[in-house]
């Protein structure tokens, strides 16, 4: 299969880059202990907060930085360099290939987020694991429904950001639109403070949107809050976004095409 | 130049401008959802909290617009093209510095200006003269402070090529860092940003002498005033190393 090649192109592409791997594990790391120290200040005031207890709250912000660059959760993750394509015109050559666009750029994200779930998600929280009281489940069974969780929140990171990246055949230049939408991921997914922790009514609303499905949903199935029925309501929460947003990004896509004017040509 | 250059996609240059002062926004947004559950975070209320966040927001914005595209350095090492940069009669340092210069990012300094103008007549301080002075001091210093950073970061980058994100860890890494109270970090980790990369000297160590909070060290009351000392210290230091780094760049190629 072409798009199993792809993906494995990808996966190696990243590979290459291990300084930068090693750079990014040591930042997310280094974040991971600011943070961590400011949500023990803060249970220390309110314990069980947003429902958490200490450990549970530790854990959220270990599994964030461990999904930080495996789910793009600033943005980007590949998909800017699709964003420049189309301003520079090369998507033209990208659209007579006989491969499909979306299926195609899919294919090199995966293999992306799974070099970098191995090289930046498992170093950091391995220390944080070490620095910090977590809570991480003892049985196979709920890392399994995690990974399949974080694949979950990965294909919905990319349906989003493949939007983004497919905005840029209006907008030209969509590097303000790709900015913006990476903060809206930063502060919906969780990443800034968990949606459990929301006040109020805006709480309960941010956790419907598809953000919620790339980090909030993980992190939940990961330190067992969701179990039994509410593991399975998180999973489809996540799959109906994921089908949802790609089958939007096929439609954004059709109207693109039809309508590209190729800069110089 | 970079200036009109970006100002050709208005559309998009209106949204990064908005979203580089959002994007320190949202930080403050998070502090003001935790202070929603809290009275006080590490005995640190809202508004000394804000100014911890201003100034150092502040510092920090200052020092990226000036040099933050320095973090670029890596990718031109890279792809070969810094040795153009080394053929034209300017410092290769001013012309890294205003290579892709952004204006967008003085959507951070604004929002850091405009938390520390809310944050200014909310802290209990007995204002005098010095006291006074010591806030655009702090600014200053800091700013020096955080540019030094981002310069020894970059010559870090003559050794290893792809590393930008290390100096990230450092920026904005120290910048969330001193946004919260030093009373909320382990003493280990306030030691580290004391002695080893003096980010302390920013904004906790005068801060906390205008808020009227112990020090968590327990350091001598001048050490306080140390400040335009550390940043003189540091930016030479890191000049050196960017000269040392520069002279040792052997070019790509095989």
């Amino acid at each position: 299969m072409v798009y199993a090649a792809v993906a494995a192109g990808s996966f190696r592409r990243y590979a290459t880059y291990r300084i930068a791997t090693a750079a990014g594990v040591f930042t997310n790391t280094v974040f991971g202990f600011i943070v961590a120290y400011t949500y023990i200040a803060l249970w220390d005031e309110r314990p069980h907060l947003g429902g958490y207890d200490q450990a549970q709250a530790l854990t959220f912000v270990w599994t964030g930085q461990a999904l930080l660059a495996t789910a793009a959760l600033m943005g980007g993750g590949g998909l800017d360099e699709m964003q420049e394509r189309i301003r520079t015109g090369d998507i033209a050559v990208d659209l007579y290939r006989p491969a499909d666009l979306q299926l195609w750029w899919l294919a090199t994200d995966l293999g992306r987020a799974g070099l970098q779930l191995i090289g930046r998600g498992v170093a950091p929280m391995a220390v944080g694991a070490l620095a910090f009281p977590l809570a991480l489940p003892g049985d196979a069974l709920t890392w399994g429904w995690f990974l399949l969780s974080v694949l979950l929140g990965v294909l919905v990171s990319f349906a989003l950001r493949y939007l983004v990246a497919l905005a840029s055949f209006w907008l030209l230049d969509g590097s303000g639109l790709a900015m913006i939408s990476g903060l809206a991921c930063m502060f919906f997914t969780g990443m800034v403070l968990p949606l459990r922790v929301f006040p109020g009514g805006f709480g309960e609303v941010v956790q419907l949107l598809p953000w919620a499905a790339i980090l909030q949903v993980p992190a939940d199935v990961l330190m067992g809050v969701r179990s039994g029925d509410a593991l399975v309501r998180g999973l489809l929460f996540q799959a109906v976004w994921a089908v949802a947003l790609l089958a939007l990004g096929r439609l954004v896509q059709s109207a693109a095409t039809r309508k590209v004017v190729v800069h110089g040509g | 130049m970079w200036v009109r250059a970006a100002l050709a996609y208005r559309t998009s240059f209106v949204m990064m401008t908005i979203g580089s002062f959002a994007a320190n926004g949202l930080d403050f947004v998070a502090i003001m959802m935790m202070f929603s559950q809290i009275e006080a975070l590490g005995g640190f209320t809202l508004p000394e909290v804000a100014f911890l966040y201003g100034t150092s927001g502040i510092a920090l914005g200052l020092a990226d617009l000036l040099l933050g595209s320095i973090e670029g350095l890596g990718r031109r090492i890279r792809d070969g093209t810094l040795d153009t940069l080394l053929l034209r009669p300017v410092p290769v340092f001013a012309q890294i510095a205003a290579d892709r210069f952004a204006l967008r990012r003085v959507g951070r300094v604004t929002q850091a200006l405009l938390v520390l103008g809310w944050a200014l007549p909310r802290i209990e301080v007995d204002w005098t003269v010095g006291r006074v002075l010591m806030v655009p001091l702090m600014a200053v210093c800091g700013t020096a402070i955080f540019a030094a950073v981002f310069t020894a970061g970059a010559a870090f980058q003559f050794w290893a090529q792809d590393a930008a994100q290390v100096q990230n860890s450092f920026t904005y890494g120290g910048n969330a860092l001193l946004q919260y109270p030093p009373t909320v970090f382990a003493k280990e980790l306030v030691r580290g940003v004391t002695y080893l990369v003096p980010l302390a000297f920013v904004n906790w160590l005068p801060a906390l002498r205008l808020l009227g909070h112990p020090d968590p060290l327990g350091l001598p009351g001048w050490v306080d005033f140390l400040g335009p000392v550390v940043a003189a210290l540091m930016c030479t230091g890191a000049g050196l190393a960017w000269r040392v780094g520069l002279r040792g760049y052997r070019s790509t190629g095989s």
